[in-house]
């Protein structure tokens, strides 16, 4: 099996309606650890991530994974800041993607009482999920998208909606699946988690990557000026 | 849950399907199912030949189309010229007349056109026209509006012309009573229908008796040569009884509140 | 007024001796109808999920195409399925008219855009809600179209309901291509006709009491077979 990293994107570009959501973008993933996306409202974050994720469509320019389109969307998966519940129970919810591969019935509900065991949910196994409260739902998503072993895991603003404790304990799954190996993409406005959870920033301004840089040199001295405003709070 | 609802599915499938004796289709016209004498004969039609009767009930142009598409084996009509043609056009083998009964003029009780005292049956029509009172036509090309038109010509007027009292309401023998009920105007219908229909309301048999207003009833198998699947010996077979000493006593029997119906003629 | 009282008594009798005639011709009605409702929804549902799921040039008229045939007047249908069966017309070989098979044809050619309209718009909807969920899962159209079906069950029942109510209740098409023969392809709902016209209205009432009973009746049936209520929610 060929490596899914690198992801390279030359020139790469989204648009909708004629209109440019992100790009052009030259950017290079080695897929290490947690790159953080951030910048301000409208800077790009969504869209970089649904172009690298293949769910918004490349309109210019060029995106390539190391294994090639089709199976890189096998072997990834995505967080969005809503996470969408299907209609169905906590362990029908975890199956479902494993179900999907073409996973037996037996096998994947053993995993989904793994996972839900993991993420805390282990006693709502039989709940159904559109009910659950946005962190148990959040927990939930991150377990569906984690359970079958993607390679990376692209994140929307996965705390956005949620008080401490549930972030709390998204991080700590997000610190678990990093060390068992799973790149991590996200995209956050909360400067905290940046920090905890980042290796590397990618900092988006007006649809363009304007700083890149390890976590820490960003966050102690950010290199170009824009970054230094938006870190102080006057581009938000 | 799908699989329950299939389970109550097949619960009531299983509860239809049986019989399995020869079966053979009829067009019949809507008067003639209206008298009640089909309940009488078919059971009777059962018992003595084996064979299931399917009835048709539909006005006599519908009984002549369904003949010549040969969705019926046999059809029984009374429509003199229309049932000629057809046998002339090769539809039906041939034309075998049973029965004949009787048409009569029906009104409101208080007859203000005086329908009652006519002397005949082109007197009655003309006794109508001649007050504008509301009359109902059936409308539809069944052997009883056919009938109606060949009697209003007869009497010298053309239906055509008529103005807003004369309403073609294209429906059945039932529902032109019905109608005719409804607003207390004058019908033509056959005396079985009248004496089985259950909403009088304010009408009366007004007029009857005229030989003009005989209406006379033919069996016509539909032609095998035209269409191979017709059951031909099943239609001839019921043709045999239906012109049987059996059948005679059976029609010539049957009455409704003591009053006889139909009177069998076959040679 | 009278009509209507003697139309209750004579239902009320009916039902309670268990007319061997009403017997016979409600499980024609039933049997007919659910056959049809079946048959319909195995075509219409996949139909309304894949008109959700797939994007084609003219998904827009094939919609728009369904919602018109919703108001198809059933005469026509069955005028349409009287031409095709008779003997004389393309499929008159099979020998299908005045069947209950020709009923089964004409209720389901009534009913398909029924119900694939109203399972359209429910999937539709839930189609907006999952489309980012599935597209990030990479599922196949076939996975998108079982899961919406599953996921929007409780929905897809009340778009068959009806449908059941449509067909149950339908008169014109049904007696033109059953033909009402007694014992043969005489339903409720022609009998119904029939009695009107013998100016019989009391009886033609009471059966359109035992109509509507068992409407109700197989409504309720449906749903608590499939615990709609007590499940609440979805």
């Amino acid at each position: 099996m060929r490596a899914l990293f690198p992801l390279e994107l030359k020139a790469a570009e989204t648009a909708r309606r004629g209109q440019r959501l992100v790009g052009p973008v030259d950017v290079r993933l080695e897929g290490a650890g947690c790159t953080v996306v951030i910048g301000p409202n409208g800077a790009g974050k969504t869209s970089l991530l649904r172009l690298m994720h293949g769910t918004a469509r490349l309109t210019g320019g060029s995106l390539r994974w190391g294994c090639g389109e089709a199976e890189a969307r096998q072997r990834q998966a995505f967080v969005f800041q809503q996470p969408v519940m299907l209609r169905r129970s906590v362990e029908e919810n975890l199956a479902y993607p494993l179900r999907a591969r073409g996973v037996a019935r037996g096998e994947a509900r053993a995993k989904a009482r793994v996972w839900a065991e993991r993420v805390g949910l282990g006693a709502m196994l039989g709940r159904q999920a559109p009910v659950l409260s946005g962190g148990e739902r959040q927990k939930l998503a991150l377990a569906r998208a984690l359970i079958i072993g993607p390679e990376v895991l692209f994140l929307d603003e996965p705390c956005a909606a949620l008080d401490g404790a549930a972030t709390r304990d998204i991080e700590a799954i997000l610190s678990e699946a990093k060390a068992g190996g799973t790149a991590l993409v996200m995209a956050t406005h909360d400067m905290g988690q940046a920090r905890r959870l980042g290796d590397e920033v990618l900092f988006l301004l007006a649809g363009r990557v304007r700083e890149r840089s390890p976590a820490q040199g960003f966050f102690e001295g950010p290199e170009t000026a824009e970054a230094q405003a938006f870190l102080r709070g006057d581009i938000i | 849950m799908m699989k329950r609802v299939l389970a109550a599915v097949a619960v009531v499938w299983a509860a239809g399907v049986a019989q399995a004796e020869d079966v053979m289709r009829m067009a019949v016209t809507t008067s003639f199912h209206n008298s009640g004498l089909a309940d009488v004969l078919l059971p009777e039609i059962s018992d003595d030949l084996g064979l299931e009767v399917q009835l048709l009930v539909v006005g006599t142009g519908q009984a002549l189309k369904l003949g010549e598409a040969g969705d019926v084996d046999a059809i029984l009509v009374h429509a003199k010229a229309a049932e000629e043609a057809f046998v002339e056009a090769g539809y039906g083998t041939h034309r075998r007349e049973i029965m004949y009964n009787d048409f009569v003029v029906i009104g409101p009780a208080g007859d203000p056109a005086g329908v009652g005292e006519a002397e005949s049956a082109a007197g009655a029509l003309q006794r109508i026209e001649g007050a504008k009172a509301d009359f109902v036509s059936r409308g539809d090309d069944s052997g009883t509006h056919k009938k109606e038109l060949s009697l209003w010509r007869a009497a010298g007027l053309e239906p055509e012309r008529f103005g807003a009292w004369y309403k073609a309401v294209g429906a059945g023998m039932g529902a032109a009573l019905n109608t005719a009920s409804g607003m207390g105007g004058y019908v033509l219908s056959d005396r079985a229908s009248w004496l089985n229909f259950g909403n009088k309301g304010g009408l009366a048999l007004l007029y009857a008796g005229d030989p003009a207003l005989f209406n006379q009833y033919a069996y016509i198998p539909v032609n095998p040569a035209r269409h191979g699947h017709v059951k031909a010996e099943l239609a001839e077979k019921l043709e045999g009884w239906l012109v049987s000493p059996r059948a005679k006593a059976l029609i010539d029997g049957y009455e409704i509140g003591g009053e006889g119906l139909f009177v069998f003629n076959a040679q | 007024m009278v009509d209507l009282w003697d139309g209750l008594v004579q239902a009320f009798w009916l039902v309670v001796t268990l007319d061997a005639a009403l017997v016979e011709i409600s499980a024609r009605s039933l049997r007919v109808t659910l056959s049809a409702l079946a048959i319909a929804s195995v075509i219409a549902m996949p139909l309304a999920a894949f008109l959700a799921v797939k994007r084609f040039r003219y998904r827009r008229a094939v919609i728009a195409l369904l919602n018109a045939l919703m108001g198809l007047p059933p005469v026509v249908v069955g005028l349409l399925v009287y031409i095709l069966l008779s003997r004389s017309g393309p499929f008159g070989v099979l020998g299908l008219l005045f069947t209950p098979t020709a009923m089964v044809i004409a209720q389901v050619t009534i009913i398909v855009p029924l119900v694939a309209s109203i399972a359209h718009q429910s999937l539709r909807d839930l189609w907006h809600e999952y489309h980012d969920l599935l597209i990030s899962m990479n599922v196949s159209q076939g996975q998108k179209m079982r899961t919406l079906l599953w996921d929007a069950r409780r929905a897809l029942l009340t778009a068959a309901l009806a449908g059941f109510g449509r067909a149950i209740g339908e008169v014109g098409a049904i007696m033109i291509v059953g033909g009402n023969i007694d014992h043969a392809t005489r339903v409720l709902t022609t009998a119904i006709a029939l009695e009107t016209g013998k100016g019989d209205f009391a009886l033609a009432l009471a059966l359109g009491f035992v109509l509507i009973g068992l409407a109700i009746a197989v409504n309720l049936a449906i749903h608590s077979l499939s615990r709609t209520e007590r499940e609440g929610r979805w």
